[in-house]
């Protein structure tokens, strides 16, 4: 069960969909919805690190020519394979819970495959949710974030909430054509 | 001996190499994933190479949007991207070369595909298609194996059981012309059961016993194979033996997609809504995946299909369709009825006139199409082995053993279905295994040719209107024939005349097993037609219009090709029967 900050709950499609939109906000922007902050646990002071100093401001070219060109093709891949882009960028108000649920379901079959495929993710910590865990010093806070109170020195015990994400071995297509990298699906026109 | 073993399933809709390295000291088979283009400009290794050649028109995309990384034909796409993009551009998508090659109907060799796409669109015969395929497995090995070219190793490349000795011929060809002169051909069947025998290791001997006959059960994308294959006694040791193979049967898991979509387009209609081409490929597409859905899960009763809107708009165009279970009973009753065992498929229609398309089968029935095998070669199977992506399915595999057990005698002897092999890759890796069996690390089964051979002969008869002269034929190669071995026909001259072509007609019987080298049928009807065999003496061979005396040889390759010789009474001089596809049909 999802753990509600502020004792609010959001319906079932609703909360697929705000997933998708936290992935990408946070993958282009850096920043979570809004909707999403309020789910946050009770602000903590570990719970929002300060923002690492943009690697755009410290060597813009070279960074931007890498990092952008990367974050073009995953969408494109995320849209080829699930139409994700068409999706986000569709105004969803007008539809019922149940079509905006139907057509998730592909959108979530297509772009789970391509994430498996290309982007294969996994927990960073094997144990279940809700499992008790023990933290020794020198713990990565990359990889593990306290909440709750902390306070003392570890060794910590805790329970698991979110077992966190890492990628495994990301293998992306590689570029052959020269083409304008800023197309992430072309337009079709039928003759 | 090469370093590496390669086999290759060149399937009707997917292709996939399996390969040993036979330097290692416990050498297993394993994967290779093959490089293709998946989006213009975009390339990766993926399992599988889907069987699908796309022909881009000039300036439909960037110069370079299929380039890879060996040099390629431009405008040219194989695999993953041609099998995405291609079905919304049919008239340049090229499919199913394989059901093609073995088509007798058609001049083989002549660009034919797609089939009936204008003359603009640069078309490719059945061969070259194949060799396209052939081209990228190569190109994409070579490319991970600079020091190990393919064509420098030890290749076996599966054919369908049922491919007679001219597409067999084709299929050589097909190799040659993507650079690979020496292939050796295996039947698909025998693959999937060597498969089976990797996997089992020397357990193999205690699940089989002399006298067990396995039926390998192959329902494939676009096509179904049968074989027999029996176990016996070879001085007190199990022996396998390849004894029967069934015709080419084009029917598979497209037929059932197909069958789903309908039946969920006529609910659609139902509510007053039209579904366009490109609407209905992508419900087929939607039914298979509900199809998959519904089989893991007994307990739902129906899952919902999803047309996604063309447009950009994803929700707003989409239409939302249903597969009910009880769809799935078409799929079981339509496909895989219960039947007896002197059930036989219905004939194919023929009007006066006809498409020239794919033959493909009238009858949608495997498990009639399985009784009518099984009838011709008067065997009953004790043990089933499946392959095919269709044959994944739990219900369908259920369905025809229960089909099969009510056809048995003795209903306590159960069937045994003999599992374990992955099979999406069975083929291709079986197809490697085979070659460390050749090297003598394993048992080989033992086959021959699965077809008799005939040439025909007119009988000479007043014409009757309406009627075709009846056709004697000659038995020129056995039921059986070894690779590496040949026949002759010492006793039956034929003359052939310098300088001008002879052709005979050439037929071919899958269930005529006691025919002798020699041996004249009277009524050539029951026979199958293959293409005809034909040469011609070149004038400088002597004086044009004398009659050179010749005989009969039949040899098959150790490739595991058919030949058929004349050899000069007398004299030293040979000449080859080559299979003429230009003139089929």
């Amino acid at each position: 069960m999802l753990t509600v900050g502020l004792g609010q709950t959001t319906p079932n499609p609703m909360r697929l969909l705000l997933a998708f939109r936290c992935f990408f906000l946070v993958l282009f922007s850096g920043r979570l919805p809004k909707e999403a902050v309020v789910l946050l646990p009770a602000p903590e002071p570990l719970a929002l690190p300060a923002p690492l100093p943009s690697p755009v401001a410290v060597a813009p070219v070279i960074a931007k020519n890498d990092g952008v060109p990367g974050a073009v093709q995953l969408l494109a891949l995320l849209q080829r394979e699930g139409r994700l882009l068409d999706f986000l960028q569709e105004d969803i108000d007008s539809y019922a819970d149940a079509q905006v649920g139907a057509a998730v379901r592909d959108v979530h079959r297509g772009c789970k495959k391509a994430l498996a495929e290309h982007v294969p993710v996994e927990p960073v910590l094997l144990d279940g949710e809700d499992a008790k865990v023990r933290i020794d010093a020198g713990f990565d806070p990359a990889r593990i974030r306290l909440v709750g109170q902390v306070v003392g020195d570890p060794p910590y015990s805790g329970t698991l909430r979110h077992h966190g994400w890492r990628t495994g071995k990301v293998s992306m297509p590689a570029v052959t054509a020269a083409a304008d990298p800023s197309v992430v699906a072309p337009a079709e026109v039928e003759l | 001996m090469s370093a590496y073993i390669i086999g290759i399933d060149l399937g009707t809709t997917n292709s996939a190499i399996g390969f040993v390295d036979t330097r290692l000291t416990n050498p297993t088979v394993q994967a290779f994933a093959v490089e293709q283009t998946v989006a213009p400009g975009l390339r990766e290794p993926r399992p599988t190479l889907p069987s699908v050649l796309y022909l881009a028109g000039e300036g439909e995309f960037a110069a370079d949007a299929f380039a890879l990384s060996w040099p390629s034909p431009p405008r040219r796409a194989v695999g993953e991207f041609a099998r995405v993009h291609g079905p919304k551009v049919p008239i340049r998508l090229v499919s199913s070369a394989k059901s093609w090659l073995c088509h007798a109907g058609v001049d083989r060799t002549a660009p034919l595909l797609p089939w009936q796409a204008p003359d603009e669109v640069g078309k490719v015969s059945p061969v070259e298609a194949s060799a396209a395929y052939l081209g990228q497995l190569r190109g994409a090995w070579d490319t991970a194996h600079p020091d190990a070219p393919m064509a420098q190793q030890d290749i076996f490349l599966t054919v369908p059981a049922s491919f007679d000795a001219v597409a067999r011929d084709l299929t050589v060809r097909a190799a040659a012309q993507a650079g690979l002169p020496q292939v050796t051909l295996l039947e698909e069947p025998q693959a999937a059961f060597y498969s089976w025998l990797a996997a089992q290791g020397e357990g193999w001997r205690k699940q089989l016993e002399v006298g067990d006959v396995v039926l390998v059960c192959d329902v494939g994308g676009g096509t179904t194979d049968f074989s027999l294959i029996a176990v016996t006694d070879d001085g007190g040791h199990l022996a396998l033996e390849r004894i029967a193979v069934g015709d080419h049967i084009l029917l598979g898991g497209d037929n059932m997609d197909l069958a789903l979509a309908y039946a969920a387009r006529a609910r659609l209609q139902a509510t007053g809504v039209q579904l366009d081409n490109w609407q209905l490929a992508s419900l087929t597409l939607a039914c298979r995946a509900a199809k998959e859905d519904l089989v893991e899960h007994p307990d739902k009763a129906s899952a919902t299909v999803t047309i996604p809107g063309r447009g950009s708009k994803l929700i707003g165009g989409s239409l939302q369709g249903e597969v009910l279970r009880d769809d799935l009973g078409i799929l079981l009753d339509g496909f895989f009825p219960l039947v007896g065992p002197e059930a036989r498929p219905a004939k194919e229609r023929r009007g006066g006139l006809r498409e020239l398309g794919l033959p493909f089968a009238a009858d949608a029935a495997v498990t009639k199409h399985l009784a009518a095998f099984l009838g011709a070669q008067g065997r009953r199977p004790t043990c089933v082995l499946f392959n095919g992506g269709v044959m994944k399915g739990r219900v369908l595999r259920q369905r025809v053993l229960e089909t099969l057990d009510s056809w048995s005698d003795s209903p306590d002897d159960d069937l045994k279905a003999l599992g374990g092999t992955d099979l999406d890759l069975a083929v291709a890796h079986g197809a490697a295994y085979y070659g460390l069996v050749r090297r003598g690390r394993g048992v080989r089964i033992r086959g021959g040719t699965a077809r008799s051979y005939y040439i025909g002969i007119e009988s000479a008869q007043l014409a009757v209107p309406g009627m075709t002269p009846p056709m004697k034929a000659l038995c020129v190669a056995p039921f059986g024939m070894e690779e590496g071995t040949e026949t002759a026909l010492p006793g039956r001259e034929l003359g052939l005349i310098v300088g001008e072509p002879v052709e005979f007609r050439f037929l071919s019987s899958t269930t005529r097993r006691d025919d002798k080298p020699g041996v004249l049928l009277d009524d050539a009807a029951e026979l199958t037609e293959l293409a005809p065999v034909s040469t011609s003496l070149a004038a400088e061979e002597g004086a044009a219009g004398s009659e050179v005396p010749v005989t009969l040889r039949a040899r098959v390759t150790e490739v595991g090709t058919l030949e058929l010789w004349c050899d000069e009474r007398g004299g030293g001089r040979h000449w080859k029967l080559e299979y003429n596809v230009r003139d089929a049909g």
